[in-house]
């Protein structure tokens, strides 16, 4: 395997002596890499704070305030939106951007524009689809709630990314395309897929949002859980894999434990997640093939997924001391030991008879967090942390280690709070439901598990607090870093202009 | 062929790619539409009304299905809380469909004739009223607002489009005469979709005021609908159960 070896030139380190600007900036398309990295960040503050909100409206129902905009039915793809595409979706750009040039030595194909287009394409499109759900316009798709104009604009942003990332793969001057790239590709290809399927509609007239699917029932049911799932598959798993394939290794100063497992894993991971999908849809009118179907192919999934976390975690071995004396190598094994726990939670819940219980209820919600969370975002933090001081030429990192320690304390409490009570919410609201009294009558009503969960939804609105306090202690680091290194290149300035005049 | 050719090639990449990516899909969702037990057979699925369809859009302009499911699975407990378990066909003509993912209320798919069109209004408006413990956001503004039903017949056209059988022609008009009986027939005809409109929401007293078409007159509609079109005595459980 080759990995090139100048990845961890510190760009301020071949500053030009007057401009001040770094040799590498010149080499590769920073800039959008930072564009995106910030977006990222801003996203990940609203976003969590809208799921921070909505979970507190399920505690306190009074902080719906009657307000059509803010109640939980229109916040709710709001929050999914903002942290799935806002957060992680501009986290992927900006991290694919970085990685392909860098394991490329290639700068950005397709000029600044190109580049440029797609980073304000996804922006608008992120922003005006939350504020459109806000207003009542949606197409009632979970995770694709965007109206159809949107889902053009975000196509068309689509092929403009694809473009960029496969020609700067081909105009690559390393013989080898590095595994990180395989599977940023594979995420593109299969969500421009997912993407243009799922929302095949009929707008109701050229000038309305609104529109109808062009499946029904059983069809639309099957489609869309194909796009749910992988859009779990794809765009939040196989791209944060390519992120950490790029990530773990350099923070880590290691190569990858196993290149052969890369490839074992890449394969069937690709291959595997778009048959699962249907396991959304256990005992519901689905016929049971294809449901037996996604149960089987599920299980088979748990191979792939930890081989994935294996090869990460094992990147580490001859390093593990950096456990004690790195944050960022904290967050990187904190996240693959989370990928690691929601692979094998998921194939469990995907079995039919734990399905029956656990679907409709929060044992879900608590399963998606624990990937969310303790997954997507733990390893864009760590990858975030390594990447920032890089971008703007830090040499030493990070404005301050010990924040990045709070920040992870934070999160990782926070996530074990919100799965656990959502453990007992879902779990506990299953055994209810289905609890029969001595004569074979149902032993509750739906509303006595309401009450039941309320402590439960308390918890899990703290665990949320925690976790949106680190991601704001995160941004007031990222800002005073970035500050920082803008002062040091003015003092550098000055200095040097000052010896250049003598 | 060696693995190396793939790493070195990015065409080849993206074309192993799409092929592996492609195949789940393929098997899974294509015969869906060609396997004819895949919705079953069944008298009284119709499409809805006028007035139930804008119904149905202001339910997911609100976001209902974030919270109640609409589909009942055949165990014991959701036939003795909802009902008997939703049929394929009950959903065939719901687009997009509403099945749902999470329960944080109770499934809804058998919800119509229930409750009175009064508890529903006043169970809208504020929930707590009703149900103390209840966690449900109240939704005051359907009742406050007039219902926009300008572009009913685009609404209508663009179903039809789908596959919905509204009709426009004397011909598609007349197969719905044998299909659902001349009343509904009438009902589903687009050019007489808003006086259609007009004269459901002042036949019946849905929000409590006649006078005005408001928003909750569209979604009490669709809520009074759902789940009542098949009528369950007429067939035994076996011809459901062929289906599965």
């Amino acid at each position: 395997m080759t990995m090139s070896t100048t990845a961890g030139t510190v760009a301020g380190a071949q500053a030009n002596p007057v401009t001040g600007k770094a040799a590498a900036v010149e080499q590769y398309n920073y800039d959008i890499v930072k564009k995106f990295a910030i977006m990222s960040l801003v996203w990940g503050v609203l976003g969590m704070f809208a799921g921070v909100w909505i979970a507190s409206e399920l505690a306190w129902p009074f902080l719906n305030f009657d307000v059509a905009e803010i109640t939980f039915g229109r916040l709710r793809p709001v929050h999914t939106t903002l942290v799935i595409f806002g957060f992680g979706g501009s986290a992927l750009f900006a991290t694919s951007y970085y990685i392909v040039q860098r394991t490329c030595q290639a700068r950005l194909w397709g000029g600044r524009w190109l580049a440029e287009f797609t980073f304000w394409g996804w922006q608008v499109g992120v922003g005006a689809g939350v504020l459109l759900y806000m207003m009542g316009f949606t197409q009632g798709r979970e995770y694709a709630e965007f109206v159809w104009p949107l889902d053009i604009a975000i196509t068309v942003v689509w092929v403009a990314y694809f473009l960029v990332f496969t020609m700067t793969l081909v105009k690559r001057s390393q013989p080898h395309i590095y595994v990180a790239n395989w599977f940023f590709m594979a995420f593109i290809l299969a969500t421009a897929l997912l993407h243009i399927f799922n929302n095949l509609a009929v707008p109701v007239s050229f000038t309305s949002l609104e529109s109808y699917s062009l499946f029904s029932g059983v069809q639309d049911a099957m489609t869309q859980w194909w796009y749910g799932h992988n859009a779990v598959g794809f765009f939040l798993t196989a791209a944060f894999l390519g992120m950490m394939y790029y990530f773990v290794p350099k923070q880590a100063g290691r190569p990858i434990y196993s290149y052969r497992l890369s490839i074992v894993h890449f394969w069937a991971l690709s291959f595997l997640y778009m048959w699962v999908g249907t396991h959304h849809l256990h005992w519901t009118a689905i016929p049971d093939w294809t449901s037996t179907l996604a149960a089987t192919f599920s299980i088979l999934l748990l191979l792939p997924s930890w081989g994935g976390m294996i090869n990460g975690v094992m990147t580490l071995s001859g390093a593990w001391d950096k456990l004690r004396t790195d944050p960022i190598i904290l967050f990187m094994i904190t996240s693959l030991s989370f990928y690691g726990m929601s692979t094998f939670e998921g194939p469990l819940m995907s079995l039919k008879s734990v399905n029956a219980l656990s679907h409709y209820t929060d044992w879900t919600v608590g399963h998606v967090h624990s990937g969310a969370l303790g997954w997507v975002a733990m390893i864009t933090f760590g990858s975030f942390y390594h990447l920032i001081p890089r971008l703007w030429g830090v040499a030493k990192g990070m404005h301050s280690t010990k924040l990045i320690y709070v920040h992870f304390w934070l999160a990782t409490i926070g996530i074990v709070l919100y799965i656990s009570s959502l453990w007992v919410a879902g779990i506990g609201q299953g055994l209810m439901l289905r609890a029969f009294d001595e004569y074979g009558n149902l032993g509750y009503t739906f509303i006595e598990t309401v009450t039941f969960m309320h402590l439960p939804y308390v918890v899990r609105a703290i665990g949320g607090m925690f976790f949106l306090a680190g991601i704001i202690l995160m941004v007031y680091n990222v800002y005073m870093t970035i500050a920082g290194a803008k002062r040091s290149v003015e003092v550098d300035v000055t200095a040097r202009s000052a010896a250049v005049a003598r | 062929m060696k693995h190396e050719s793939v790493e070195i090639n990015a065409g080849l990449l993206i074309v192993l790619t799409l092929v592996v990516i492609s195949i789940g899909g393929l098997v899974e969702i294509v015969p869906l539409f060609h396997i004819k037990d895949t919705v079953e057979e069944v008298k009284g699925v119709r499409p809805y009304t006028p007035l139930e369809l804008r119904g149905r859009d202001l339910y997911i302009r609100e976001g209902c299905y974030a919270c109640h499911s609409q589909m009942i699975r055949p165990f014991r407990d959701e036939y003795l809380r909802y009902g008997h378990y939703s049929l394929a066909a009950e959903s065939k003509y719901d687009h997009p469909f509403q099945w749902g993912s999470k329960r944080t209320g109770p499934d809804i798919a058998r919800l119509g004739e229930k409750y009175s069109d009064q508890w529903q209004t006043q169970h809208l408006v504020k929930p707590q009223a009703l149900v103390p413990e209840s966690i449900m956001p109240p939704y005051p503004w359907l009742l406050k607002n007039e219902l926009m039903y300008t572009d009913i017949e685009n609404r209508m056209k663009a179903l039809k489009a789908t596959g919905v059988p509204y009709s426009l022609t004397a011909e598609e008009y007349q197969a719905n005469v044998t299909n659902f009986g001349q009343p509904m027939a009438d009902k589903l005809h687009i050019p007489n979709g808003k006086a259609t409109l007009e004269a459901e929401a002042k036949g019946r007293n849905w929000d409590g005021d006649k006078e005005r078409i408001t928003e909750m007159d569209a979604m009490v509609a669709y809520l009074q609908m759902l789940g009542t079109l098949v009528d369950f005595k007429k067939y035994d459980q076996g011809y459901f159960a062929s289906f599965r």
